[in-house]
């Protein structure tokens, strides 16, 4: 009986990691490699999530197909938004505490607005994969959190090797990791971080139908998030893909165990505790070098 | 002006604004004007790290519910008079500021901004989980009816976040025409040069978050009796933090006048909508706010003011 918990517990976590990576991948792009500090994503998924809702609420879209109908908006709202940040404070040179602190005004601003439009219940999407659960041996996995997963691994699978094989793709990396070189170049930088930082936009749309479909979803839960992805995105050692899969199934089934064995009230700790320990004793990241 | 001249001017205005206020008549003018000189202490708390040191804290509400929290147990415990709680809520936030110096050490910019969000998380994580002050379900603190000499007792917690405002303001203006407030000013415009020229850095740093922490602390413990009820989800409530952010860069952070500026003007602006209008549309209002601040004018009020004066001097 023990055991079987035990690996539920795993099981879930593992597909909950999966989602987690999904959530973060945005955030992996903006900070880990642009150094955009966007505490706003947690709110661009919620605002993916409540897209979602319309257009299956209304409309009858699959949650999933939703999400890719809503991307190239998610990306357009990225690129508009790069673009405040980029000529209000990196062109000046005030990207830290001002910038942290318009992307803190943006999440309250979403949050807000989404409460007087929606109000605070809780909202959810319908789909025939919600509800239905698979079972393999004693382990119970329930499709609403698979599917997420399955195509969780997918979108990051495909931005990975955008990210390697195409010109824009190397571009965006190279961006990342010397943009001084890139500028004795005289190349501008401006470009490709703003293609990149409306990517990381775009994510948001699919990260919010998973989430929707996942749980019930009230605009002020994405507040919860902010602690989860940036304890990914630092333990994954800033824009590392392999790292930040790692970090994310590492939280998943801690956070799952977490709530098995001690209740769910004390699963926000397991997260930014982590993220703490993290920050105070490796801030490189499990998979990265010592700074 | 020297520093004891501004004491004791704080002192005077103190006293006069609670002269005055013996002439109002109407309780709703105590209940709201007690919330605005509660954003001023923790604007200007949040200003002495944020402004001057340049250390972005996002876990003011955590520093501020360790203060209402602490003031619970006391309250359960022995129930002490109100100045001793602040006192207390005071040194056990300033501990936890202590600690969130330490952090310093390591992080520096976005990293230490999240690290005192996570700070404030984990910090509500175990009140809810702490069933002695009443867990997530909260707590009802029954205060008494009446206070001596002052009759109603909001006119006491008035009067206490009055002189508490007074202080508060009156260390933040002394630190900044002091050596620790060069020192921090220097840590803020370039932490490794000013280590290099011999800024104790580390020492400075760890004053700043100290004082900080303990003046939101000190804040914060008054606040059971005034809501009578609290429940981790209001003491921990994120508006503290988005306003101790806002009201100082709405108000401009280099100067004690800017958290003080930002904090009357955004304190009531809130105040009279969530009266007259709703209280999430008030919060909107502060994000919209603070945005088009940093956007349009990064020094704030103040800044508005100043460039014109200079111009006007070199013409």
């Amino acid at each position: 009986m023990y055991t079987d918990l035990f690996l539920n517990a795993i099981a879930s976590g593992i597909l909950l990691g999966g989602f987690y990576a999904a959530v973060t991948v945005g955030l992996g792009i903006a900070f880990g490699m642009l150094d955009v500090g966007n505490l706003a994503h947690p709110a661009f998924v919620i605002l993916g999530s409540f897209c979602v809702y319309i257009l299956n609420q209304r409309f009858g879209v699959d949650p999933i197909l939703a999400a890719l109908i809503m991307t190239p908006f998610f990306f357009v709202l990225g690129a508009a938004i790069y673009q405040i940040y980029y000529l209000c404070f990196e062109r000046r040179g005030e990207e830290g505490l001002r910038g942290l602190a318009f992307f803190f005004g943006i999440l309250f601003i979403t949050e807000v607005a989404l409460i007087l439009g929606f109000g605070v219940d809780y909202r959810f999407v319908e789909a025939p994969y919600i509800g239905p659960t698979l079972h393999i041996g004693s382990v119970d996995l329930a499709l609403r959190t698979l599917v997420p997963f399955l195509i969780s691994l997918v979108m990051i699978g495909a931005l990975h090797l955008f990210l390697s094989k195409t010109y824009i793709g190397r571009a965006i990396l190279a961006v990342s990791q010397d943009s001084l070189a890139l500028r004795l170049m005289s190349i501008r930088p401006y470009r490709v971080k703003l293609i990149a930082f409306a990517i990381s936009i775009a994510t948001a749309s699919l990260a919010g139908a998973f989430l929707i479909i996942i749980q019930p979803v009230e605009p002020s839960i994405g507040r919860d998030y902010i602690g989860r992805i940036f304890a990914i995105v630092v333990l994954g050692g800033l824009g590392s893909f392999p790292g930040m899969m790692l970090a994310a199934f590492l939280l998943g089934v801690a956070e799952s165990l977490t709530a098995t064995f001690y209740g769910p009230s004390w699963s926000p700790a397991v997260a930014f505790g982590l993220l703490l320990l993290t920050l105070a004793f490796r801030p490189a990241g499990i998979l990265g070098r010592r700074a | 002006m020297k520093h004891l001249t501004f004491w004791s001017l704080t002192a005077l205005f103190v006293i006069i604004v609670f002269a005055a206020s013996r002439l109002v008549t109407n309780d709703y003018f105590f209940f709201a004007g007690y919330v605005v000189l509660q954003y001023i202490v923790l604007a200007t708390a949040w200003n002495v790290l944020g402004g001057y040191t340049g250390y972005i804290n996002f876990g003011t509400s955590g520093f501020f519910a360790i203060g209402a929290y602490s003031s619970v147990v006391l309250h359960k415990l022995w129930g002490p008079p109100i100045p001793v709680l602040i006192l207390i809520g005071g040194v056990l936030a300033g501990a936890v500021g202590l600690g969130m110096g330490g952090l310093t050490l390591r992080l520096k910019g976005v990293y230490f901004a999240i690290g005192t969000l996570a700070l404030a998380v984990v910090a509500q994580t175990l009140v809810t989980n702490w069933d002695f002050v009443g867990g997530s379900r909260g707590v009802y603190i029954i205060r008494p009816g009446s206070v001596p000499l002052l009759g109603s007792y909001i006119h006491y917690l008035f009067l206490i976040m009055l002189i508490l405002a007074g202080i508060a303001v009156a260390i933040a203006r002394t630190i900044e025409r002091s050596t620790l407030g060069y020192g921090l000013a220097a840590i803020r415009d370039d932490e490794q040069a000013a280590e290099a020229a011999g800024v104790p850095t580390l020492k400075l740093k760890l004053i700043s978050t100290t004082l900080s922490g303990a003046l939101m602390g000190m804040a914060g413990a008054p606040l059971p009796y005034y809501v009578t009820y609290l429940d981790p989800a209001s003491g921990f409530n994120l508006t503290y933090a988005v306003n101790a952010i806002a009201m100082p860069l709405i108000g401009g952070t280099t100067s004690w006048l800017g958290p003080v500026l930002g904090a009357i003007f955004l304190g009531t602006i809130q105040q009279a909508a969530t009266v007259t209008i709703s209280s999430s549309l008030n919060l909107l209002f502060v994000g919209v706010l603070l945005v088009l601040f940093v956007v349009i004018a990064p020094n704030g009020l103040i800044g508005l003011y100043k460039p014109r004066r200079r111009v006007g001097a070199t013409s």
